[in-house]
């Protein structure tokens, strides 16, 4: 295919595709371009692949969490009719990971074990039950090390290390930033409140179970069909791991069954098939089962964190020294990414002039934990929006109005340097007080809110003494911010972080090529709708080809939410690059000026006279008659962050999106049971590309919050072996119909000059003010503070118990380990006049 | 225990409407035969030990977990699988809310989904909210939040019913 040379012409549109033209496609609710094969049973899943004489493979996964392999004995393994291949660690002896700087994983373990659910050897044979038969028939030879089991113990235990590599013996990262003097702040503050908090673990329990069919043909081409979120990075893993041409490997990512950031890691089961099917000559599939996907798990880190925040008694802060400690199970995987980002983005919703981080991720002999929808940022922002809450308490301020007089501006530069642009969590906060008639019901315990200085009328400050909402019943509030894609790749570069390319057929079809990968999000639809609008034709029109290394350009996949953002405005550019094009050829053909060529309802057409003008194929033919054939291509790279210390690589985005969500709830104070019965919840979404889709994310990142502080947990028997104590859907509580509370939902529309047409992120933020709102809303409802995500009912029994005893009813974690930190790094902040660089180290002398 | 190379049983029995036979390994779950030795994959697996309703089909017009159904237990039945819910080229109504409701995220759990709902609807032609979410009580979905499932469900039925209807506008653009 010819690419279509960019000849400078002007671009007919402006901001981001809109041009100011009536929008036909964007903002309106079309069904998703695979929604009905997703009904009908046709979409084909990774597991639903089966290709002639493929063989299946099981892994064998240890049963001990730290050992030392002495000794593999395949023998009667191998002896069983139906195996065709054992393979174990020797045969695969080069280490991967998703960060360059934590390639510390083996598919298959080759000396030591560091889990229980690491893989130790591999077999392929004629059937699954063959292949489940032989991997019970392998013998291994273990020598157990003690384990570590916890946070605590990681930084207190130095032997045995779980890994040779790491800023302390089990500790994998240390973190420490200040930005502008935080003592300062705290000396400036009327209040200074310390709190500790503890967000247990949990995980992403897509419906899918990961999946993956690898084959190598007699080119010696490789392919590999896989349930991933990643297939750039796969493909990058496995041309290391395998040490094959990259040219040679071709990973197509299949429609995925649910991801939630859970299929963003390379996988070893990815590896070994590909391996297995190397050496056998054969397709070869592996289905993970249920247990072994909690293995793989790659969930939210449970993280203990200490929070100490400065306040005027008008709520506003003076300054934040913010304190996490990661629990990060056995392996890197994005671990020092998490770490960094359970500090990034405490800045972005209030103003904090002065902000420390300090972060410390723990190796621990548990299934790794990773990246889960808002990655790193959930649990940090539980934290400071229940402190928030205990800090207006305290004020005697309404919470809403203490948060909303305090926002972070719009097109500002936050003290650790992530720039703002547009900012709607002001409008969340009014639609959702408004909603959910707030006024009327919120009340701290015994007395009305006083109004914030520059805030309410004095008149609502009056009536004293009861409570609004009977006792049991509660109402409390939250918001939150999130990225809308990371500023950086994974790996350092300089090329485009999202391509996309476009065929246009003389016959008038159009096909959208893009690395991106649909996991239930939309993202495949978002590039029919996006160039559909450019086009002027129906989104059904085109043929959309993603997430396949050998037929379309890279994009970096489905994390961080970056898909909309980066691949639409890749899809825009490449769109509008054919439309010149055809532009040209239209107007030279109607002998007009190329600015009255306008396209819509599948034609291009004189905007002064639109009944003269010709079809969208013969546009086409018009074109390529005068070029040559058409195809365009489109690429994003994000703008570059101003924060230049080392560690600004987190945090930073081209847009930041914005939730505001208010819960209320029934507390039963005999059992403890939590019932949420509703919750209202805006999002500042800057622009709908397709608003159904858009409820679609918030609705469903409300469920996930609400499983999060509700039930689920990744629970580990400390004291039996580190064994996953509920590794089955039955006993991993998670919300069903009947626990999924009412939703209302309002959408904010405040167009930001990054997004394609105004367009920003609504697949993870809508999260992450669930847990804390539910939290907050159950202090409201019985006194007790459950500083401890999930609110069992046991938790809240033993508060409301030690409430009744006079005490202060609170169920949390009292203390944080002592840890010596490293010197902060120390960067001036933008309003200190700092550059966003980090100023030179002083020797510290004592 | 080696499936491998077992003698195969035999069923007769009624698929989507039409006669069918088919030779299995006898340990088979109904699950396992109808994706590995029918080809309908249609029909999709979350757990295989009854836990997440991913799997569930229609067996006598009845939602079944095909993962705790042998194989050999569907002789002579009538079972209804995601392959067989259109009529022809014509979607079932619940197909065509699913799909244009934003119903079906992922789109894993949803034949499980769809089915479940089928029987309810066909029972039950006008059901309130609260048995909707009692008669999907037992699929998981970790996608939608199941909010725009019963707005699926309520709107098919409402349109097998007969009655035009649309989803509210708060259900597509949020409330004003």
């Amino acid at each position: 295919m010819l690419l279509a040379p960019f000849r400078g012409y002007v671009l007919l549109m402006k901001n981001n595709g809109n041009n100011g033209k009536p929008l036909n496609v964007v903002g309106k609710p079309f069904r998703k371009v695979d929604a009905r094969a997703k009904c009908t049973g046709q979409t084909k899943f990774a597991d639903d692949i089966v290709l002639p004489r493929m063989l299946y493979c099981k892994i064998l996964r240890s049963h001990e969490p730290h050992a030392l392999i002495k000794n593999i004995d395949l023998s009667k393994a191998l002896t069983l009719p139906g195996v065709i291949a054992i393979i174990t660690g020797k045969d695969l002896p080069i280490s991967y990971g998703i960060l360059p700087v934590s390639q510390d994983e083996h598919a298959l373990c080759i000396d030591k074990v560091r889990f229980v659910g690491d893989p130790v050897a591999a077999v392929a044979a004629i059937d699954e039950d063959v292949a489940f038969d032989a991997m019970n028939l392998i013998e291994v030879e273990y020598e157990r090390l003690n384990t570590i089991s916890s946070i605590e113990e990681a930084i207190m235990i130095d032997e045995p290390r779980i890994h040779e590599y790491g800023d302390d013996a089990n500790v994998h990262k240390k973190v420490s930033l200040e930005f502008g003097e935080v003592e300062e702040g705290f000396a400036e503050a009327d209040l200074v409140r310390e709190d500790i908090f503890f967000y247990e673990g949990n995980t992403h329990l897509p419906m899918e179970q990961h999946a993956a069919v690898a084959y190598l043909d007699t080119d010696e081409k490789l392919t590999l069909w896989s349930s991933t979120q990643t297939p750039h990075y796969v493909h990058r893993a496995l041309t290391k791991v395998l040490e094959m041409p990259a040219s040679h490997i071709r990973v197509i990512a299949t429609p995925n069954g649910g991801g939630f950031g859970g299929k963003s890691d390379p996988f070893n089961h990815e590896v070994v098939v590909c391996k297995l099917s190397m050496l056998t000559g054969r397709p070869v599939k592996c289905t993970l089962t249920r247990e072994e996907v909690f293995y793989c798990h790659r969930g939210r880190h449970p993280v203990l964190m200490h929070i100490k925040t400065g306040v005027k008694k008008d709520g506003a802060i003076t300054a934040m020294h913010f304190k996490s400690f990661l629990d990060g199970g056995a392996y890197g995987s994005y671990g020092v990414a998490s770490t960094f980002y359970t500090g990034a983005l405490q800045t972005v919703t209030y103003d904090v002039p002065r902000y420390k981080f300090q972060g410390l991720r723990a190796f621990t002999n548990k299934p790794p934990c990773g990246p889960k929808r808002g990655h790193g940022t959930p649990q940090p922002r539980y934290a400071l929006e229940v402190q928030l809450d205990k800090i207006a308490e305290e004020l005697r301020l309404d919470p809403a109005e203490m948060r909303r007089s305090h926002l972070v501006k719009p097109n500002s530069i936050t003290a650790n340097y992530l720039r703002i642009g547009s900012m709607g969590l002001g409008a969340c906060i009014d639609k959702i007080v408004d909603g959910s008639d707030w006024k009327n019901k919120f009340s701290w315990n015994g007395s009305e809110p006083r109004a914030v200085a520059t805030g309410l009328n004095s008149e609502e400050t009056q009536a004293r003494g009861t409570r609004k909402l009977p006792y049991g019943k509660g109402i409390g509030i939250a918001c939150s911010s999130y990225i809308c894609g990371a500023g950086l790749p994974i790996y350092w570069n300089n090329m485009p972080q999202s391509g996309v390319q476009l065929r246009l057929d003389r016959q008038g079809g159009v096909c959208v090529m893009c690395g991106s990968t649909d996991i239930g999000q939309g993202s495949d639809s978002i590039l029919a709708y996006i160039v559909a609008e450019v086009l002027g034709i129906d989104p059904f029109d085109i043929r959309v080809v993603t997430a396949d290394t050998d037929l379309t350009p890279v994009d970096l996949g489905s994390y961080s939410s970056r898909v909309t953002l980066m691949t639409g405005n890749a899809a825009i550019q490449a769109a509008e690059r054919a439309r010149e094009l055809l532009t040209i050829a239209v107007a030279e053909k109607l002998g007009l000026p190329i600015e009255n060529i306008s396209f819509a309802e599948r034609r291009a057409f004189d905007v002064e006279n639109p009944e003269v003008g010709v079809s969208f194929a013969e546009a086409i033919v018009l074109a390529e008659s005068k070029f040559g054939t058409i195809g365009t291509v489109g690429s994003y790279s994000p703008p570059r962050s101003p924060g230049r210390y080392k560690g600004a690589g987190v945090g930073p985005s081209p847009a930041y999106s914005y939730s505001a969500a208010i819960a209320e709830v029934d507390v039963d104070p005999s059992t403890g049971i939590v019932t949420v019965e509703r919750i209202w919840i805006a999002h500042d979404i800057g622009k709908s590309i397709n608003p159904m889709l858009v409820m679609g994310q918030v609705e469903g990142s409300v469920y996930m919050g609400l499983g999060e502080i509700l039930m689920e947990e990744m629970a580990y028997r400390a004291n039996r072996n580190v064994v996953h104590k509920i590794p089955s859907m039955l006993e991993y509580k998670s919300p069903t119909t009947m626990e999924m509370c009412d939703v209302k939902t309002y959408l904010i529309e405040d167009p930001d000059p990054n997004g394609p047409f105004g367009a920003k992120e609504v697949g993870q933020g809508p999260l992450l003010p669930v847990p804390p709102a539910v939290a907050n809303a159950v202090y409201n409802a019985v006194g007790v503070r459950i500083d401890e995500v999930p609110i069992m009912p046991e938790k809240v029994l033993k508060a409301l118990r030690d409430k009744a005893k006079g005490r202060d009813g609170r169920f949390g974690p009292d203390s944080i380990p002592s840890v010596e930190w490293p010197e902060p790094l120390r960067v001036l902040t933008p309003a200190e006049g700092g550059d966003g660089r980090e100023m030179p180290r002083v020797a510290v002398h004592s | 225990m080696s499936g491998a190379l077992k003698q195969k049983a035999h069923i007769s029995f009624t698929l989507n409407g039409e006669a069918a036979e088919v030779a299995f390994a006898p340990h088979k779950t109904l699950l396992e035969v109808l994706r590995e030795d029918l080809g309908l994959t249609g029909t999709k697996h979350g757990c295989e030990l009854g836990e997440c309703g991913t799997c569930t089909i229609l067996v006598d017009g009845r939602a079944i977990l095909s993962c705790l159904m042998l194989g050999l237990d569907a002789e002579g039945r009538e079972v209804e699988t995601i392959e067989g819910m259109a009529n022809g080229a014509q979607l079932h109504p619940l197909q065509v809310t699913f799909a244009d409701t934003g119903a079906a995220q992922c789109g894993y759990c949803s034949p499980g989904f769809l089915l479940a709902a089928k029987e309810l609807i066909d029972k039950a032609p006008k059901p309130t909210r609260d048995e909707i979410k009692e008669a999907l009580s037992g699929n998981l979905c970790r996608c939608t939040g199941y909010i725009k499932i019963y707005e699926a469900v309520e709107l098919a039925a409402a349109r097998v019913r007969g009655e035009e209807m649309e989803l509210p506008r708060e259900s597509v653009y949020g409330l004003e």
